[in-house]
């Protein structure tokens, strides 16, 4: 009988993972605010980026300001292979990253090991 | 805290059971029993791995999961159950939770200094740079830092100083060591009207010289911003880890549920035997070293060719060069000098390299320049002419020293009188692939001067590499196909294609585009669109602005034999990121199935310990793998500068 329950919570654990990671999730997105022409967006990492998504205007001057929160070294680094940032997120500082906004596009990045991706929209 | 102190903490704390495992047959007991190991274990969570479940947690929240999910997973497990365990009375496994903490933490302090290691390229690039240059300012020479200089100031470098930034030398001379930038050991003559390049070291001699481009705009500066890209790019062979990641995670999680309900539900073991195949899988199965294996070996493989002066631009190129089998050339300024130099004057070599002098003097054709060079090489005494006249696409005329004088080519033949002699001579010349300059006095031509753009002394050297690699070699170039052939049968090229218009020549790779994928490899200026289409644009020389932006190689030094070099390194990094990934998947492949106890019958499992400690392996072996690009042996023909 026991048996059968640890079948079924086994069964229904797989479940639950395979919809939580591999179901549709909203995905936070931010578009900057410019002032004094200059657009800057907070980016927390923590388990990730948040937001996931960043919105440019092209042509206006841009800054992310990325803050590591997580521990892991998985994440303590953040690379833009377009623009050729490989720059280093000391935990809990605040690492300001400017941005080329000069080509519209979609551009991808991740952390220093390809595993936590986040998109950049420039339009 | 760091992850060194974390690891010393774990370590130190797993020691007493480290020591129980092993002393336990022999009798001894650690004091406190299970008591001491749950508090030992317990720091161990909190400290060390505390940081892996706030992590995994974090990323949870978003959908993620990551390495840290795994290990947090396994150890939390161990740790959670050897607690029920404790109450109910049964066997615990504290030290599996302690022991791939550990491990982990081992392989990640290992990891982070490897890291370090191959990244090192670009900072050591950057700290060339000189630090403050003495610089001509109110009439005195004062010492300003670096990044006060600007455009047009004078600077002056006393022997053994670096120079500050890039320019051009107005006073003085010497030789200077530009090892760091373009990878030639030898040091380079440098005079008036030189050019110079910031970071390298003068030696001997001093001079002054005009800062010509400075900050961002130097050429070290745009070396170092080429190798950053290159370094962050990503070899499209990634793509494939970049979607394993995002997956591999969750799967993982199912496989070690899967297990655990096998082992327990339909075989019948313990839950504790069942739970010690699941920590087992989760542990063994962390993704790091697929994640690690492309980047780590871009980042060293193009590190070491920058050192030689050899830049690779991004992760596709590496890729594109092993599937290469054509190689074109342009020829002038690639396979030749590029600068036309007289080779042969016949008759009165003084008289007639004079008059030619002294009617050239106001061309500005290639021709002109080269005869010119000649006279004031031999140091000639160049006569003055006027009642200058253009003989309509043939020469020149000019009347010299009371005299009608000539120069110009072959068309010139039929006004003027040549001696049967001198008509064998111009055959064997023309031959030989040289351009032939008739001079003549009053109506009789009196000597022949020979013009040759001949082929660096290293060209022939580094085609024969490149054939012993299989590929093809073929020349391109706008000159007529006698001259073209004779060089190409000197430095062993197999194919010509002569006759070519500037314009035309991406049009003809494209051609030849058909045939397989096609390197070419041109100095840049004119070459530019061919060297876009080109599978691979191997830029020659220079560092323009140009040359950077169009080719995918470029070479610093103006050497052939770095298109053989730049080759077989880029050959020898693809190949060590296919090994890594090979490595790396082959060892998840092979080990969770192992952790899984599918070989449990032949006796083969996996403990959670051991796998902690086979990944540590993994993802360390994957990075020294790459940092030992740095040291590999690269096979190549031509000798390694």
């Amino acid at each position: 009988m026991i048996k059968i329950i640890v079948l079924i919570v086994g069964l229904t654990l797989i479940g639950f993972i395979s919809w939580w990671f591999f179901g549709k999730h909203a995905v936070a997105t931010e578009t900057a605010n410019v002032e004094n022409n200059v657009q800057k967006v907070d980016v927390e990492v923590n388990g990730g980026y948040s937001p996931e998504t960043v919105v440019l205007k092209q042509g206006v001057p841009a800054i992310l300001n990325f803050t590591r929160q997580d521990p892991s070294s998985c994440l303590d680094r953040v690379v833009f292979p377009e623009f050729g940032i490989n720059r280093e997120l000391p935990k809990g500082q605040l690492e300001p990253i400017k941005i080329d906004t000069s080509k519209a596009g979609e551009y991808q990045w991740a952390c220093g090991m390809d595993m936590f991706h986040g998109k950049l929209i420039i339009k | 805290m760091s992850i060194t102190s974390r690891f010393w903490i774990s370590l130190v704390l797993s020691l007493p059971m480290l020591a129980e495992m092993i002393l336990k047959p022999f009798g001894w007991m650690l004091p406190g029993g299970e008591w001491t190991m749950l508090v030992l274990t317990t720091i161990i969570m909190a400290v060390s791995a505390g940081p892996f479940l706030q992590s995994a947690w974090a990323s949870f929240k978003k959908h993620h999961s990551n390495m840290d999910t795994l290990v947090a997973i396994g150890t939390a497990t161990a740790y959670f159950y050897s607690i029920y365990a404790m109450i109910t009375g049964q066997a615990v496994f504290f030290e599996s939770a302690a022991f791939v903490t550990t491990f982990v933490l081992l392989g990640q302090v290992f990891e982070e200094r490897m890291r370090h290691n191959a990244s090192s390229a670009v900072e050591k690039l950057v700290n060339l740079q000189a630090k403050e240059a003495e610089v001509l300012r109110d009439g005195k020479f004062i010492k300003i830092p670096l990044d006060q200089v600007v455009v047009g100031d004078e600077i002056r470098v006393k022997p053994g100083e670096k120079i500050a930034v890039d320019g051009l030398i107005t006073s003085g001379s010497s030789s200077i060591d530009e090892s760091m930038v373009t990878g030639e050991s030898m040091p380079v003559e440098k005079k008036r009207g030189d050019h110079v390049i910031g970071s390298t070291i003068n030696s001997n001699g001093s001079f002054t010289f005009k800062a010509e481009k400075v900050g961002n705009d130097t050429m070290l500066s745009q070396i170092v911003e080429l190798v950053k890209r290159a370094q962050t790019s990503h070899a499209p062979i990634q793509k494939l880890t970049d979607k394993v990641s995002d997956i591999f995670v969750p799967i993982v999680l199912i496989i070690a549920i899967l297990t655990f309900l096998v082992w327990y539900v339909f075989i019948g073991a313990s839950v504790a035997n069942s739970l010690i195949f699941a920590v087992s899988v989760v542990v063994i199965a962390c993704p790091c070293a697929l994640g690690l294996a492309t980047p780590t070996a871009l980042m060293v493989g193009t590190g070491r060719s920058a050192k030689m002066g050899i830049l690779i631009k991004n992760g596709e190129v590496l890729e594109e060069v092993n599937d290469i089998n054509t190689v074109v050339f342009d020829k002038t300024g690639t396979i030749t000098v590029g600068k036309p130099e007289v080779t042969d004057v016949t008759g009165d070599e003084k008289r007639v390299l004079s008059i030619a002098a002294s009617l050239e003097g106001a061309s500005e054709h290639p021709l002109a320049a080269a005869i010119l060079a000649k006279a004031k090489a031999d140091k000639l005494d160049v006569p003055s002419s006027f009642d200058f006249k253009a003989i309509e696409g043939k020469g020149v005329r000019a009347t010299v020293d009371g005299q009608t004088a000539f120069v110009g080519n072959g068309k010139l033949l039929a006004d003027f009188d040549i001696s049967a002699d001198m008509k064998q001579q111009m055959a064997r010349l023309q031959d030989e692939a040289k351009t032939v300059v008739f001079v003549g006095l009053g109506d009789r031509v009196i000597g022949l001067i020979a013009i040759q753009d001949a082929p660096k002394s290293t060209s022939k050297e580094a085609i024969a590499a490149l054939k012993a690699r299989g590929l093809k070699t073929i020349m391109l170039t706008g000159d007529n196909e006698r001259v073209a052939r004779a060089i190409a049968n000197d430095v062993g090229i197999d194919q010509v294609i002569a006759d070519v218009l500037p314009g035309d020549k991406a049009d003809r790779v494209k051609e030849l585009q058909a045939n397989g994928k096609v390197a070419f490899v041109g100095d840049g200026i004119n070459d530019a669109p061919a060297l876009t289409v080109a599978d691979v644009g191997i830029a020659m020389g220079s560092g323009t602005d140009i040359a950077i932006e169009s080719g995918g190689i470029v070479l610093v030094k103006n050497d052939l034999r770095d298109v053989d070099r730049a080759l077989a390194l880029s050959r020898k990094t693809f190949n060590r990121i296919k090994l890594n990934l090979f490595w790396a998947f082959v060892y998840n492949v092979l080990g969770i199935p192992i952790a899984a106890g599918v070989f449990f019958a032949i006796g083969l499992t996996l403990s959670p310990e051991l796998a902690g400690l086979a990944m540590a392996f993994s993802s360390l072996s994957v990075v020294t793998s790459s940092v030992l690009l740095n040291k590999a042996k690269i096979s190549t023909n031509v000798a390694m500068a």
